[in-house]
């Protein structure tokens, strides 16, 4: 008992510590200060007679919304006494992993730096800021010469290094055995198996409502539809995460979407957020940087030829080019296994005074990175609401996609709960797969470090991210993965290459996520 | 991609018929039209694609002058309110002979742009915009010139139109939608609505500082292809129902619904005032290719529409697109005689208009509230046209054997 309650405690002071430096905060005070004038409150029951006013005026929720949001984000303290590296990563091989990954896509920034004589940064002259300036609604219509520059990694060279991944603690020998896993993945990770799975997801099961399945034609408003757009309603008109984060389980009406997501991510364009982004903004003006040319190659090669996304080109300059000069990013390298990438002012290798962080923000993109923002596109088009809606979700949950780590939602465990449903529930299908070379991880590999974005069709990648955001989870694109591979089973079993399979789950345009969800979980016979 | 040709050949038990041979069905060019529908002889269950005098509706100088001429007819039987229902054409003057209504109407509104249209061309040839009456009379001078020289060649006749400034932009471009509406008879009106479509998108983005740019205005693929940032890639097009969806996301159901359902107001009202016109040969049919432009307020104008819609496909999803609407065009005319004639949805099209408004099955309610009728159309939205057909076919064939 008192072990909990000394946790707690400790949690709070964290939270409160946290908000403190905030600018909830401030507001707060102010608000406070401002209520002494009114006529309610008293000075016998000064504290009781503020926090009632709180309450009524909406502020309370607000704050309890802000106190949810850091309870989502942050990883809860294993021990009072635990080094901040065990809060980004508790083992060590996946901190040494992670580290001597990191040191190989910085090596390669730098030998392109090099090769192309380019500096990683350059102060814009004032005529070229001005063009950028004019430019900067229609940044599509520059076609600079991208063709030296190459992306820095692409999800497959990633994949590589995952494969490799050995826990030095748990002796396999080279020799294939019992122990050996059958999939790409060689480390013993915790997953969740099927009836964990039914439990975590239990909003999903068959006897629930969802969006994506009973909203289909066939099926009329009065059952489900009606009575969930107007819970809906409600739960934007009381401004509750935590409902809002419940409500989205079953999915989101299209109309209630962008607030929704708002309301959960804890976003409201504050003036002061407008301000920010006008900073950022200004900063792109006035330096380049490298990165900037590797953010131009991403989004040309990928958001550009996708036949939905290539109406957002424009915007996709405006969020991605700020976001890599965003300090505030670096913030999430708290609980992130990544460790921003350093380096040193020219001539001054190895000072410690002259390391700078580069990016600033820290996250060097990689090839399809500008797919993590272009659905988001269909629902923010206020550039600034959609720069802060995307960095929420980078820091919250795409972050997790491409770096090494044991969390849950981290893209190991992903791969590794892939595999391990896929091996379990569809064994002759994993053992055909693997047999003819098309080890499945291979082909759903991608899938999942994009998010599907580009994979599947917008409407239903909106319904899959609504559930990303409801369960604070990634795991969801592990499950789907399974789903894909289950529904396509019959085909895949007559492939004898792995183009074939490669080519059976080339489209996954028309597929229907949440039915297939239900299916995989809760139709089939465990 | 032919997919007219695939269309036909795959169609079970149709043969293609080689030079003199005689046809029950043709899917006619215009110019073949002009020059033989009226002395061939065609028997009663022969199908030809067009209508006669369809350029009553497409060419855009007799449209605006059939429309005028409704409006004024619905302004003395019904009321202005009803008359300013056809208010979607933006002012448009014939030229030369409405030269001087048109210079009196842009005096009236200084600063505005207008747009110079041929009648009779496609593909957004010979289109330019203008702010200055200096542009125009530049322009007269030149034609005028041209025309002395070769007397024997018609005055093209051109329309000027006022440019809707204000269009909806998606990612900052300037986007018009293309829309199927098939009439199978003037008198009385039937007409189908296909449920697919797709929004045209401008490769550069929009602003009107650059008039002379001709590539951002116009946004038919065919003039897109030869501007300079065009990359055959990109197939600037989204479907309609992508298009519905992200309006839906940003504006809500009702907006949207009130959208569509003043889309369905220009369908039908632009075939009503030409009802009377057109020469309904019961061998006619036609399918229409509807151009659309939304403007920022949400209100929809019509630019024009198409005799002979482009059936040549951009891209796979173009392909498939045209090869379902002309599949199911074909189930509708119905060469085999298979249809009971009482059928209000066949594949991706449903009965727009019978002599009547049809209404929806399920009697759902107006939402928009604002008194237009609930059509039974469902533009942009979900077509499980296959599964339709088989049920629809099976039913069919179930009747035919037990005979009532």
């Amino acid at each position: 008992m008192l072990q909990e309650e000394s946790d707690l405690a400790l949690i709070i002071a964290q939270i409160v510590q946290k908000l403190k430096g905030s600018n909830l905060y401030t507001q707060l005070e102010r608000q406070a200060w401002a209520s002494l004038q009114r006529p309610e409150i008293k000075l016998e029951s000064l504290k009781e007679d503020i926090k009632e006013f709180f309450k009524i005026s909406g502020w309370e929720k607000k704050l309890q919304n802000a106190v949810y949001s850091e309870l989502s984000v942050f990883p809860l303290p294993s021990h009072p006494a635990a080094p901040p590296e065990h809060l980004k990563e508790p083992l060590v091989y996946m901190r040494k992993a992670q580290g001597s990954w990191e040191r190989r896509i910085l090596k390669s920034l730098n030998s392109m730096c090099t090769e192309l004589s380019i500096p990683l940064a350059r102060k814009r002259p004032v005529g070229e800021q001005k063009e950028l300036l004019n430019k900067w609604n229609e940044m599509g219509t520059d076609e600079p010469d991208l063709s030296l520059f190459r992306p820095v990694y692409a999800p497959k060279d990633f994949l590589e290094v995952l494969i490799n991944l050995r826990n030095p603690n748990y002796e396999n020998g080279d020799s294939h055995s019992f122990r050996t896993h059958l999939g790409l993945i060689q480390v013993p990770l915790k997953v969740k198996d099927i009836p964990e799975l039914k439990e975590f997801f239990v909003e999903l099961g068959l006897t629930a409502g969802q969006l994506g399945v009973d909203d289909s034609t066939q099926v009329p408003p009065e059952l489900f539809e009606n009575e969930h757009v107007r819970i809906g309603q409600k739960v934007l008109s009381e401004q509750d995460s935590a409902a809002a984060q419940q409500y989205i389980r079953q999915g989101s009406p299209t109309a209630l979407r962008a607030e929704l997501w708002a309301l959960i991510l804890n976003i409201s364009s504050q003036p002061e957020d407008i301000l920010y982004y006008e900073q950022l903004k200004t900063n792109v003006i006035q330096h380049d940087l490298l990165v900037d040319s590797l953010i131009y190659k991403d989004v040309k090669l990928t958001a550009s030829n996708d036949d939905y996304y290539f109406v957002f080109e424009d915007y996709l300059y405006q969020v991605l080019l700020c976001f890599s000069r965003d300090t505030s990013v670096l913030g999430h390298f708290a609980y992130s296994s990544a460790s921003p990438p350093k380096s040193y002012i020219r001539g001054k290798l190895g000072l410690e005074e002259y390391a700078v962080f580069y990016p600033p923000n820290g996250v060097i993109p990689f090839h399809g990175f500008s797919m993590y923002v272009a659905p988001l596109c269909f629902l923010y088009h206020e550039p600034s609401k959609l720069y802060q809606i995307f960095r929420e979700m980078y820091v919250r949950f795409f972050f997790r996609l491409h770096s090494i780590s044991s969390h849950p939602s981290g893209i190991v465990s992903l791969c590794l709960l892939f595999e391990t449903l896929l091996q379990t529930y569809l064994p002759q299908l994993f053992y055909h797969l693997r047999e003819i070379g098309a080890q499945p991880l291979r082909i759903s590999f991608k899938w999942m470090v994009r998010a599907f974005s580009g994979y599947l069709a917008t409407d239903q990648l909106l319904l899959l991210w609504d559930r990303i955001l409801g369960y604070n989870s990634l795991e969801i694109l592990a499950v789907l993965a399974a789903a894909v591979f289950a529904f396509r089973a019959v085909n895949l079993m007559e492939v004898t290459s792995l183009a074939a399979a490669e080519a059976v789950l080339a489209d996954l345009s028309t597929l229907k996520v949440m039915p297939l969800l239900q299916i995989f979980l809760f139709a089939t016979v465990t | 991609m032919n997919t007219l040709m695939d269309v036909l050949h795959h169609r079970p038990g149709w043969v293609e018929v080689k030079d003199e041979g005689e046809w029950d069905f043709y899917w006619c060019d215009v110019s073949w039209l002009r020059e033989n529908f009226d002395h061939t002889y065609m028997d009663e269950h022969v199908r030809i694609s067009h209508f006669r005098n369809h350029y009553e509706l497409t060419r855009k100088n007799y449209m605006v002058k059939n429309l005028k001429r409704f409006r004024k007819q619905l302004e003395r039987e019904a009321g202005k309110l009803e008359a300013a229902k056809c208010d979607f054409f933006p002012k448009t003057f014939e030229m030369p002979c409405e030269y001087h209504l048109f210079v009196e109407e842009f005096r009236k509104n200084p600063g505005i742009t207008w747009i110079m249209k041929p009648v009779a061309r496609s593909q957004g040839k010979g289109i330019f915009l203008f702010r200055r009456l200096k542009d125009i009379m530049d322009w007269k001078k030149d034609t005028r010139s041209s025309d002395d020289q070769k007397d024997d060649i018609p005055v093209e006749s051109y329309v000027a139109q006022r440019y809707i400034e204000n269009p909806y932009l998606i990612g900052g471009r300037k986007f018009d939608l293309r829309v199927y509406v098939l009439v199978m008879s003037y008198m009385p009106l039937r007409a189908w609505l296909y449920r697919d479509g797709f929004a045209r998108f401008s490769n550069t983005r929009f602003t009107l500082n650059s008039i002379d740019d001709q590539y951002v205005h116009l946004t038919n693929v065919a003039v897109q292809k030869t501007s300079p940032d065009y990359h055959p890639k990109k197939g600037c097009k989204w479907m309609l129902q992508r298009f519905r969806q992200y309006l839906a996301s940003k504006h809500g159901p009702e907006a949207v619904e009130t959208l569509f359902s003043d889309m369905d107001n220009i369908f039908i009202r632009s075939l009503q005032s030409v009802q009377k016109v057109i020469i309904s040969d019961k061998h006619c049919f036609e399918l229409y290719g509807y151009d659309i432009l939304i403007d920022q307020d949400l209100k929809p104008w019509l630019l024009e529409v198409n005799a002979s819609p482009s059936l040549t496909a951009s891209s796979q999803e173009d392909y498939e697109l045209k090869t379902s609407l002309l599949e199911d065009t074909l189930h509708v005319v119905d060469m085999e005689a298979r249809l009971t004639g009482r059928e209000k949805r066949v594949g991706g099209f449903d009965l727009m208009w019978n002599d009547g408004p049809v209404s929806r099955e399920d009697g759902a309610h107006d939402l928009s509230g604002m008194g237009n009728f609930v059509t039974n159309t469902h533009l942009g939205c979900v077509n499980d046209r296959k599964k339709q057909l088989r049920q629809l076919f099976r039913s069919l064939q179930g009747q035919k054997k037990t005979p009532n």
